[in-house]
C-alpha cells in the first residue's frame, strides 16, 4: 500500500495547475502502462500527447476522464483531488459521489464519437445539461444551438448520427461535451477514424477552440503539423513515461533524445 | 356432422375459449416483461444479492418443465399457505416461465450495446441509472426485439398448458367439446386453426410494427 500521507489533500498557492498528476501508475496485471507520471497542465494551457501505439498516451486521458481507475499517486483537478477525496484528514480512494462532483469539470470527445444514435444532433447536446445539469428544456437548447452552430452544425441539428459524415459527428460530438461548460477538454485521437478529406473540418473546430476559448486542453493525436500548430506544448511518452516534453517548435526541430528522434523521422516517412 | 354444423354448434365455446387464450396470454406477457427486464438488470447488478436472486429465478424456471412449474403454483403452493385462483396461477406461471429466458434477451442486448455508449455517457457525468435508461436500454431495445418475437410466439402457444388446471382457455373448451362429442380431428383442428392465426396474424405482424417503429425512433427507419 502507498503511503497517502505524502500527498497534499488540495492543492493551494498561486500556481495551482489545471490539471496534476502526481505519481501516477497504471498497470493491467503485469504490463505496466503508465510508470509514475508526473504532469502539470495550466489553466488554458493546450497540451499534445504523442508517442509510439502502447506508449500510455490514451491511457492518461481515460485515467482523468475516469474512464480508467489508477493504481498509485493521484490526479488533482482544479486544485481538488479527483481520484482520491479527504476522509479524516488523509486521502482516501474517492466514492462515487465525489468522482461525480469532480467530473463535472472534464469533457471528452473521443475517436469513435460514441454519440447516441437514438438521439438527433440536438438531443445528443441537451442530454447532458437537461439530465445532469438541471437546465430547462428551452436553456439547454439555446445554449446546444449556440454550440452547433460555433462546430457548424447548426443546419444538421435534427438529424440522427446515422445519417452524418464523420467528420459531421465528431463535430456534435465536441458540441455535446462542451454544452457541459468543462474546465478542461480532452480529444481522444479525434481524428483518426477520419477520412482524410474531413479532418479539417475538425481540426478547424479545434484551432476555433484553441483561439477563442479559454479551455485546458489535453490531446493525443498523430496530426503531427496539426499538433504542432496549435499546442502550447508537446509531450512525447514513451514505454509509460514523458521521454520528452517542451515547445512544439523546439521538440519538433530539435529533440533532445534518440527516441524522440526516431520517433518523429518514422512518423515524416509515413507521411 | 359437416365442419360447418361443427363450427355453427360449438363455434361460440370456441371464442369463449379463445377470449380466455387472449386474455391469458396478454397478461402472461405483461409478466414475461415485467420479470425479464426485472431479472435481466438483476443478473447485470454489482450487488451481490441481487445478482443472486437474479440467477436463481433464471436457473429455477428456465431448468424445469413449465408444467410442473404451473402444477407448483396451483396444487403446492397452497400447501404453504399461497393460494391463487387457477386463471391467476395460468399466466403468472407461464409469464415467469417466459421471463426466465426473456431475462437473458435483456441481458445480451445490454451487454450488445457498445461499450463507447458507456463511456460517452459517464462522460457527460450521467449517473449509473441515468446511463441505463437514457442511454443503454433505449439501444438494447432495438437489439431484443427480434427475439422476443420468437419467444412471445412460444409463450402464446405455452398458454395452452393453463387448461391442465382447468382455467376455461382454447384448449379446455376443446377438450371438452371432444370429451362430448368424439369429433377429434374437428376440435382439436380448430384450435390448431386458432393458434395458428393468433401467432401468424395478430403476433407476428404486431412484433414486425414494433421493430419498425422503434428503428425508426432511432434514426435507423
Amino acid at each position: 500500500m502507498e503511503d497517502m500521507s505524502e500527498y497534499p489533500l488540495e492543492l493551494s498557492g498561486d500556481n495551482v495547475p489545471m490539471v496534476r498528476f502526481m505519481n501516477v501508475t497504471k498497470s493491467y496485471g503485469e504490463l505496466v502502462v503508465l510508470d509514475k507520471l508526473d504532469l502539470d497542465i495550466a489553466a488554458g494551457e493546450m497540451v499534445t500527447v504523442i508517442g509510439p501505439s502502447g506508449s500510455g498516451k490514451t491511457t492518461v486521458l481515460r485515467m482523468l476522464m475516469t474512464l480508467e481507475t489508477i493504481n498509485g499517486g493521484v490526479i488533482c483537478v482544479d486544485g481538488q483531488p479527483l481520484t482520491h477525496m479527504p476522509k479524516g484528514g488523509v486521502l482516501v480512494p474517492a466514492d462515487a459521489r465525489h468522482l461525480r462532483k469532480i467530473r463535472a469539470s472534464i469533457g471528452m470527445c473521443f475517436q469513435h464519437f460514441n454519440l447516441f444514435p437514438h438521439m438527433t444532433a440536438l438531443q445528443n447536446c441537451m442530454e447532458g445539461p437537461v439530465q445532469v445539469l438541471g437546465l430547462s428544456k428551452q436553456a439547454a437548447r439555446e445554449r446546444s444551438e449556440e454550440l452547433l452552430d460555433l462546430v457548424g452544425m447548426i443546419d444538421k441539428k435534427d438529424q440522427h448520427p446515422s445519417r452524418l459524415s464523420g467528420g459531421q459527428q465528431q463535430r456534435v460530438a465536441i458540441a455535446r461535451a462542451l454544452a457541459m461548460r468543462p474546465k478542461v477538454m480532452l480529444f481522444d485521437e479525434v481524428t483518426s477514424a477520419l477520412d482524410p478529406e474531413v479532418i479539417g473540418e475538425v481540426t478547424n473546430v479545434i484551432r476555433k477552440l484553441v483561439s477563442e476559448h479559454n479551455l485546458t486542453m489535453l490531446m493525443v493525436t498523430h496530426q503531427m503539423g496539426f499538433a504542432r500548430d496549435i499546442s502550447d506544448r508537446i509531450c512525447f511518452f514513451f514505454g509509460g513515461r514523458i521521454e520528452e516534453q517542451g515547445p512544439p517548435d523546439e521538440l519538433f526541430a530539435n529533440p533532445q533524445r534518440d527516441r524522440t528522434r526516431q520517433f518523429l523521422s518514422a512518423v515524416k516517412e509515413a507521411v | 356432422m359437416s365442419y360447418w354444423e361443427f363450427l355453427q354448434t360449438y363455434g361460440v365455446r370456441i371464442l369463449d375459449g379463445t377470449a380466455v387464450t387472449g386474455i391469458q396470454f396478454l397478461f402472461a406477457s405483461a409478466v414475461a416483461i415485467a420479470v425479464a427486464l426485472i431479472a435481466g438488470l438483476g443478473k447485470l447488478s454489482s450487488n451481490l444479492l441481487i445478482r443472486s436472486i437474479a440467477i436463481t429465478y433464471i436457473e429455477i424456471f428456465r431448468g424445469t418443465s413449465l408444467l410442473v412449474q404451473l402444477y407448483w403454483i396451483f396444487f403446492v403452493l397452497p400447501l404453504f399457505g399461497i393460494t391463487l385462483p387457477k386463471f391467476a396461477a395460468g399466466f403468472l406461471s407461464v409469464g415467469m416461465n417466459v421471463g426466465a429466458y426473456g431475462a437473458e434477451l435483456v441481458r445480451g442486448a445490454i451487454q450488445s450495446v457498445p461499450k463507447g455508449q458507456w463511456e460517452a455517457a459517464l462522460a457527460l457525468n450521467m449517473s449509473p441509472a441515468q446511463r441505463m435508461r437514457r442511454v443503454i436500454l433505449p439501444q438494447a431495445f432495438l437489439l431484443m426485439l427480434p427475439p422476443w418475437g420468437n419467444l412471445i410466439i412460444e409463450l402464446l402457444k405455452g398458454t395452452a398448458l393453463v387448461s391442465l388446471i382447468s382455467v376455461a382457455d382454447l384448449m379446455f373448451q376443446s377438450k371438452q367439446i371432444n370429451a362430448s362429442t368424439y369429433l377429434s380431428a374437428q376440435s382439436f383442428g380448430t384450435a390448431l386453426i386458432v393458434y395458428y392465426i393468433l401467432a401468424r396474424f395478430l403476433v407476428t405482424p404486431f412484433m414486425r410494427w414494433l421493430e419498425r417503429v422503434m428503428a425508426r425512433r432511432l434514426g435507423r427507419g
